[in-house]
């Protein structure tokens, strides 16, 4: 081919080629077009997700406040744990769990449960897989930083309670909060994997003991890696909690209970204090605080004892004897008891049917009632009386009506009267049920911090108090009021009781504890004990004869006792199931109380008020045989 | 023979050109700085070091020389293509590359890629010579011209280099007077083929369709070409009108944005420096190619302006397919942004190129 004769004729369009210029610049235009709808109107939305993209907010979590008993001594506290998070925007997730799951002693089962649980938490926020790590998994993690980049730890604060169920219904415990808490109005501000008090104090004072968790704004690369920190919140450390618990108290009222089932109270009634607070069978709050296994779960569900309850305040059982301090209140206060003789043949027939005493008391009257707990007295006056007139008095000193403690899942317990069975059974009351009732039996239910209260408010002059297990002075106003109207109950109030009367019943309860007392043996030396037994059945006496006994047929047995007897300074109540005879419940009783006053004593500021000498009234009528205890006759 | 002269050196474009080179040199470093790949604007400058060099060098050659021997180079280039499925390395799921030692790799399709540029020169030339419209014989040998090396290229498996090749046929069939029912007929032959072909699958079975997804995906990430395309309009976008400044885009130097120093790189420019500098890059390759159809305008003969619109043709093909991609409009298929990605071989072609450009100027008032 010949360059050199190359036609020089214009045989390209100049057009064409003019008009590519133009098709270059509509390209570069629609390109330009691009860039503005990018970066000028959808700007700030894309800095957002860009913004979304590269942090991540790790949690900073709160230490929860520490839990101390009244003198400052520490009764729950924290320690340091690891816990493995796991960033679900690894693409290739599924394929690692086997891995993940192995090194982390889990399943990989486990794991999707997990991510399934937190499926609504939005992908850029990692989430708890294991809580509590030990060295060896964290050791696992650290060496498989580049290949399982979607593993992270996260270091917090865990709960650390007694040991062996210490106290345990007290406190309560911390968990995750539920699926099902998350759609209360009460827990809005919680979700999913926080950490919620869920019993005891840990609930009702959760919001002062959670604190607020604070945040890392972690920069984060494409792998998830992290290669910076834009920001942080810090977080807020929970508030510590006083309680008005005394250690010394608890312990013994622990230890009063060891092996048994049932449930101890001791309180201040000058201010509702409560000093002590144990309840039997326990659980380990420990095992709660981190991921429950399942076995110890099981094991709890199938305790017919219920180590679940608090039975202090959950325990709703017929009282016994130890309403016979209410049915007096009421028979004095409505002048009839005063002047009541009654004989005590071991029984007696009331509305055509016969009630039996356990033993032939003679000649009783109110002074000598309390003390050897004479059944007989006791339908006579409830017969006198009438139904009405003994369910106000019992409404008066908080029976069938929730104290108002700062607990969860306080009950009512029952105060029969007429309106109750026509509102609750549909039927019309029959009068001869009164006679039950007067010795704390038929359809009459208490809780043992129900009667704790009751009967040291009588000894106190007719002065209740609201029970509470944290001081007020330890939170904000609002913070008590907030607590006060989410534990509703009859508060503080004062039921009217005559000087004389206060007199005769609280002597008559210092009796028990004496001579030919029911529960003489609970005798503590140089102390003024006083107080009331109770031996409550648990089932009718057909039914007994049906079931052929055994130990859960035995009756429950019931002790509240104070010092000294007037204007006490601790109350205690105490409930032994099926230990048969109240005066079995008044040692433990003693227990407390003993270890109480030795403790007051040691106080060189407190000598005086609680060494009080006992006061060597004697009742009249001691002419009395042998102690006695009542047993519940009748249906 | 005619006589060059540098002082027709087109200096003007030769400005534009090293701005946008020193502006991608600026960027590379930028978004490499984090990563492994630290360092590589020092290898850039190489590559541009070398090719003004060869611009240079290439530039001295009078293009008719170039012209005679394009059929022969064009036999020589794919014996290369073939010679790259026999021996050459096999890098990311294909075979593109011939080692040639000493750490030097050698990429077959870039260079066929000029000479498609020079063939087609040639070959529209000479029907152009012969003073006759196109025939739907030459249409046809224009395709197979284009389309035996093209196939060659897609097989390595290299989508992105082989659509590149496409605009060099488009161009030429413009230019080499193409009557407009053919290039009716053409266009809708080709709209209504592909599109029942991808609408019914009848043309490309599932597993062949999921190769051309895998195609639009170089690089084989696992996460997704999706991904990479939303990872590269939130960089743009998030660049906003002013863009977050050098070092400081966090979808690059995060490794968010795949890539952000290769076909990404205008992606990573817009998030650092925003629409405002986004426009400017818009507006040197406007420049740019703007010149480079001044210069097919005023050369000396029409095998001249066929070379020239070629390369304008290539260059306006990988910007569009680039920028658009990185603004959304276009899939991921691996193109690189001329004069802005990092890459020899794709810098050693564009200079190349360019210098044959300024072979034809520097020819103009001869003869």
């Amino acid at each position: 081919m010949d360059n050199a004769n190359i036609d020089r004729e214009e045989k390209l369009s100049p057009v064409k080629l003019h008009a590519t210029q133009y098709i270059v610049a509509l390209i570069l235009f629609v390109l330009g077009v691009g860039l503005w709808r990018l970066q000028v109107l959808g700007g700030t939305n894309w800095r957002v997700l860009a913004e979304e993209n590269r942090i991540r907010k790790v949690p900073v979590l709160a230490p929860r406040g520490r839990i101390f008993d009244r003198e400052g001594r520490i009764i729950v506290d924290n320690y340091p744990s690891v816990t493995c998070y796991l960033v679900r925007e690894q693409k290739n997730l599924d394929a690692d769990l086997p891995q993940i799951a192995n090194g982390l002693h889990l399943t990989v089962e486990q794991i999707q449960a997990t991510i399934k649980h937190f499926q609504l938490t939005p992908k850029y926020q990692p989430i708890p897989i294991k809580q509590d790590i030990t060295p060896d998994e964290q050791a696992f993690i650290e060496a498989h930083r580049n290949e399982l980049p979607e593993l992270e730890t996260l270091d917090e604060q865990r709960r650390l309670y007694p040991r062996d169920g210490f106290a345990a219904h007290l406190i309560g415990y911390v968990g995750e909060v539920s699926e099902n808490d998350l759609n209360q109005s009460r827990y809005a501000a919680y979700s999913p994997g926080d950490v919620v008090g869920k019993f005891g104090v840990e609930e009702t004072y959760d919001e002062v003991l959670r604190g607020v968790d604070g945040s890392r704004d972690m920069i984060v690369n494409s792998h998830g890696k992290e290669v910076g920190v834009r920001g942080q919140e810090l977080a807020q450390p929970g508030q510590d909690l006083r309680l008005t618990i005394d250690l010394d108290v608890q312990m013994a009222a622990e230890k009063a209970l060891e092996g048994k089932i049932g449930a101890i109270v001791a309180m201040d009634p000058h201010t509702g204090e409560i000093l002590a607070m144990a309840s039997r069978p326990t659980f380990d709050p420990n095992q709660f605080s981190v991921r429950l296994s399942k076995a110890y779960w099981q094991s709890i569900m199938d305790d017919q004892d219920h180590p679940m309850m608090n039975k202090t305040i959950q325990a709703q059982l017929a009282p016994g004897s130890t309403f016979k301090i209410i049915m007096s209140l009421a028979g004095l206060q409505e002048n009839v008891a005063q002047t009541m003789h009654v004989m005590c043949n071991g029984g007696g027939v009331f509305f055509g049917q016969f009630h039996a005493c356990d033993r032939h008391h003679g000649m009783v009257d109110i002074q000598n009632a309390i003390p050897w707990s004479c059944d007989t007295f006791y339908y006579t006056l409830a017969a006198k009386l009438g139904i009405d007139t003994i369910a106000r008095y019992g409404s008066s000193v908080g029976i069938g009506e929730k104290t108002g403690i700062d607990l969860p899942d306080e009950q009512a317990g029952i105060m029969p009267s007429q309106l109750w069975k026509l509102k609750t059974q549909h039927q019309p009351w029959y009068p001869g049920e009164v006679v039950s009732v007067g010795i704390g039996q038929g359809a009459v239910e208490a809780t043992p911090l129900q009667l704790a209260r009751a009967i040291s408010g009588i000894a106190s002059g007719g002065v209740l108090r609201r029970p509470h297990v944290v001081f007020p002075s330890e939170i904000t106003p609002d913070e008590l009021s907030a607590v006060q109207s989410s534990y509703p109950g009859s508060g503080d109030k004062t039921v009217p009781l005559t000087p004389e009367n206060w007199q005769i019943i609280t002597d008559a309860m210092a009796q028990t504890i004496q001579g030919n007392g029911t529960a003489a043996e609970a005798r503590l030396e140089g102390v003024d004990f006083a107080g009331k037994t109770g031996t409550a059945q648990v089932m009718s006496h057909a039914a007994l004869a049906r079931s052929g006994g055994g130990h859960k047929t035995e009756p429950n047995a019931w002790f509240v006792g104070m010092a000294p007897r007037r204007n006490p300074d601790i109350v205690v109540a105490v409930l032994w199931e099926h230990a048969n005879w109240g005066k079995n419940s008044a040692k433990l009783a003693a227990q407390v109380v003993d270890a109480y006053v030795n403790k007051q004593r040691m106080k060189a500021g407190n000598l005086q008020k609680v060494a009080a000498k006992p006061e060597e009234t004697t009742p009249a009528g001691t002419g009395g045989t042998a102690p006695a205890t009542a047993t519940p006759t009748g249906q | 023979m005619v006589r060059a002269r540098f002082r027709d050196f087109d200096w003007v474009l030769l400005g534009f050109v090293l701005m946008l080179s020193v502006i991608s040199v600026f960027e590379i470093r930028s978004a490499t700085a984090m990563t492994k790949f630290h360092g590589f604007q020092e290898k850039q400058i190489g590559f541009l070091l070398v090719g003004l060099l060869l611009m240079f060098a290439i530039s001295l050659v009078d293009y008719h020389r170039l012209l005679d021997i394009a059929y022969w180079a064009y036999g020589v280039g794919v014996v290369s293509l073939i010679a790259v499925r026999v021996v050459g390395q096999k890098v990311l799921g294909g075979r593109r590359w011939i080692n040639l030692g000493g750490g030097v790799h050698f990429q077959p399709s870039e260079w066929v890629k000029l000479i498609l540029i020079l063939v087609m020169a040639r070959f529209f030339w000479e029907r152009v010579g012969e003073g006759r419209t196109l025939r739907w014989g030459d249409i046809g040998k224009a395709f197979l011209l284009i389309g035996v090396p093209l196939f060659m290229v897609l097989k390595q498996p290299d989508l992105g280099t082989s659509l590149t090749y496409l605009p060099i046929l488009v161009a030429g069939l413009f230019l080499g007077g193409i009557r407009w029912k053919h290039a009716a007929i053409l266009v809708l032959s080709v709209v209504v083929v592909g599109g029942i072909g991808w609408s019914t699958g009848k043309l490309l079975k599932p597993y062949q369709r999921a190769r051309v997804t895998a195609f639009i995906n170089p690089d084989s990430d696992p996460k997704g070409s999706g991904y990479q395309v939303r990872q590269s309009l939130i960089a743009v976008g998030s660049g906003g009108i002013w863009g977050k400044g050098t070092n400081k885009g966090t979808q690059t130097q995060g490794d968010f944005l795949p890539i952000p120093y290769t076909d990404f790189i205008f992606a990573a420019f817009c998030e650092e420096h925003g629409f405002v500098g986004a426009i400017g890059v818009l507006l040197l390759y406007f420049l740019i190619l703007v010149r480079l159809i001044q210069n097919a305008q005023t050369a000396a003969d029409p095998p001249g302006t066929l070379i020239i619109m070629g390369v304008m043709a290539v260059i306006l093909f990988q910007v569009a397919i680039n920028i658009g991609m990185c603004v959304g409009f276009m899939p991921v298929t691996g193109i690189p942004l001329p004069l802005m990605s990092y890459g020899g071989s794709s810098i050693i072609f564009t200079f190349l190129a360019l210098g044959i450009v300024m072979n034809i100027r520097m020819r103009r008032f001869v003869n």
